[in-house]
């Protein structure tokens, strides 16, 4: 920690570097293997380059029904996404305050993050049986979906509004403004990038969840269901290709969420407010 | 002004509330009142009969699933436990610019936000009987057959399980060590404390809050898990929910929800051991 560095900082780089390869070799590898010529197989060597196995994902006959999948999990993706965003906020702005069942409210959130997934995707499955509705994945997927990103949410806008320095909301106030001007020009500006990160999670963790949709999606799949789905009866790189469709899709959302967080910085910066230092 | 604020309060905790009463509370009730029913091959017929209950525990099954359940747990715990401190204690004390500790922390979390059965897949080519690892096994001399053990064997879900869940303990354990007071760990080596003391006596300690929660995500999720044990395990191991799932699929509901209850009844008691080290709320 001080002067030069010791055996003991490389010895612990050289365990993060292998950590770090451990975490990506895998996914590095099927990307490679997707480019699989039209005879390559599911190992290594390569027979050669192609695109093959993408063209072949898209054709619908081949593999399921991949396009509407995905399509069906971009927009749940995006509905828990909006969800997510707006009821953590809302929910962390209530939890400043004292309320009857704050602590109950608060066990249930741990409550649904500790409850195993499937769990929930068979209890809403029986549910929607009991009652005799048919499950769906706009309806009770999108429900079980909730039950996952919102806890995460409220966590993290716990940790958002602790370090909120109130005195800019006071500020507002004494300026003449509104309680809903003062969120509206106040809070959300000041918190966007936090919320942003609150979007992050409802996406993704709604884009990949897999047990929560099981008992849940009703007739059609969503996309996660579908891979899983091909993995039993498909033995062609053309699961690596989808490997690598999904988790281009993956690194584009959060590759969009970091370019806007660095946009809301910068034109902070820009614009020489001193509001970011709260948040 | 007083009781405005409050109907606010309640109204902006609302949509939260209402989605875990809606699809927390209703459906663990459901799966509660549901574990009573009888059943026949084609319907379940609402009754109040502790059979499920009976059938489930007498089964030698169950027993043996459940223990191998808890062992994949506890072998997980231990390694992403370990891994997980070595990786936060990195990132923590010996990076030193901030800059670097950012872009390597989120290094290590965006694989958390892509598939997991996408990552599973893609263990296939590595391990696989003529995978990465067994050829250059063999281009070095090492050995001379593929090792059949490394796909579709305990060694691959245990494997598969730290890949896809040592972040959980990395992000609460770096956490706790980033509000370690750096002076505290001036003043144990100004007072003659080794490295190694430091570690133990100083950081390690302070550290527990982040490896309760760390643990509890990991303890939980392996333990409700069954898409890795299917998918790498190749059929020769089992899962609690596993076995639920069988179940479902032969359309026995009740015995399905026993099984769950069982589980859920599992998983409380184990998070509320680990609970009393930690109080969750105090570590936002």
């Amino acid at each position: 920690m001080n002067g030069r560095r010791g055996p003991a900082y490389w010895l612990l780089a050289g365990f993060f570097a292998l950590f770090v390869l451990f975490l990506y070799g895998p996914t590095l590898t099927i990307l490679v293997l997707s480019f699989q010529g039209p005879q390559g197989g599911l190992t290594f060597p390569m027979n050669g380059v192609s695109v093959h196995w993408f063209k072949n994902l898209f054709e619908k006959q081949m593999v399921g029904d991949f396009a509407g999948s995905l399509q069906r999990s971009m927009i749940l993706g995006v509905a828990v996404m909006l969800v997510t965003v707006a009821a953590s906020f809302s929910a962390g702005l209530a939890f400043r305050s004292r309320f009857k069942g704050a602590a109950f409210i608060f066990y249930l959130a741990v409550a649904s993050l500790i409850v195993p997934s499937i769990l929930i995707s068979l209890g809403i499955g029986l549910l929607f049986r009991v009652l005799g509705w048919d499950a769906a994945w706009f309806s009770s997927a999108f429900g079980a979906h909730l039950t996952w990103t919102l806890p995460f949410g409220l966590l993290i806008m716990f940790a958002v509004f602790n370090r909120f320095d109130r005195r800019y909301e006071e500020a507002a106030r004494d300026l003449g403004a509104t309680s809903w001007q003062t969120i509206r020009f106040i809070v959300i500006p000041i918190l966007l990038p936090s919320l942003i990160g609150v979007g992050l999670f409802g996406f993704t963790l709604s884009y990949d969840e897999f047990a929560r949709s099981l008992y849940t999606s009703g007739t059609f799949n969503t996309l996660p269901l579908e891979i899983y789905g091909m993995t039993t009866n498909v033995t062609t790189p053309v699961l690596y290709a989808l490997g690598t469709v999904t988790t281009g899709v993956s690194f584009l959302v959060i590759a969009l969420a970091l370019v806007s967080f660095t946009w809301v910085r910068r034109r902070r910066q820009r614009h020489g407010s001193d509001a970011g230092k709260a948040a | 002004m007083k009781r405005a604020n409050a109907w606010a309060t309640y109204l902006q905790v609302s949509p939260l509330a209402l989605v875990f009463l809606l699809f927390l509370v209703v459906p663990i009730a459901t799966i509660i009142v549901v574990s009573f029913f009888d059943y026949n091959t084609t319907q379940i017929i609402p009754a109040f009969l502790l059979q499920n209950y009976e059938e489930l525990l007498l089964s030698p099954v169950t027993w043996r699933t459940y223990g191998q359940t808890i062992q994949f747990s506890v072998v997980t715990w231990a390694i992403t436990l370990v891994i997980g401190f070595t990786v936060s204690y990195f990132l923590a004390f010996h990076v030193r610019s901030a800059t670097w500790q950012m872009v390597l922390f989120l290094v290590c979390t965006i694989p958390f936000w892509t598939s997991n059965v996408i990552r599973m897949i893609s263990w296939i080519p590595f391990l696989g009987r003529n995978g990465l690892a067994n050829m250059t096994l063999i281009q070095l001399g090492l050995i001379k057959e593929p090792l059949e053990f490394l796909l579709f064997s305990n060694f691959a879900v245990v494997l598969t399980y730290v890949h896809l869940y040592t972040l959980f303990m990395v992000v609460p354990i770096f956490n706790s060590m980033m509000r370690i007071d750096r002076s505290l760990l001036e003043a144990a080596r100004d007072a003659g404390a080794s490295g190694w003391q430091t570690l133990w006596t100083v950081i390690v300690p302070l550290c527990k809050p982040g490896i309760a929660i760390g643990s509890i995500f990991i303890v939980t999720i392996v333990m409700g898990d069954f898409v890795t044990v299917r998918m790498m395990s190749g059929g020769q191991s089992a899962s609690v929910s596993l076995m639920m799932m069988n179940a479902m699929s032969l359309l026995q509901y009740p015995a399905a929800a026993a099984n769950a209850v069982v589980l859920l009844l599992l998983v409380l008691f184990t998070v509320a051991a680990m609970m009393r080290l930690v109080d969750i709320r105090k570590e936002l």
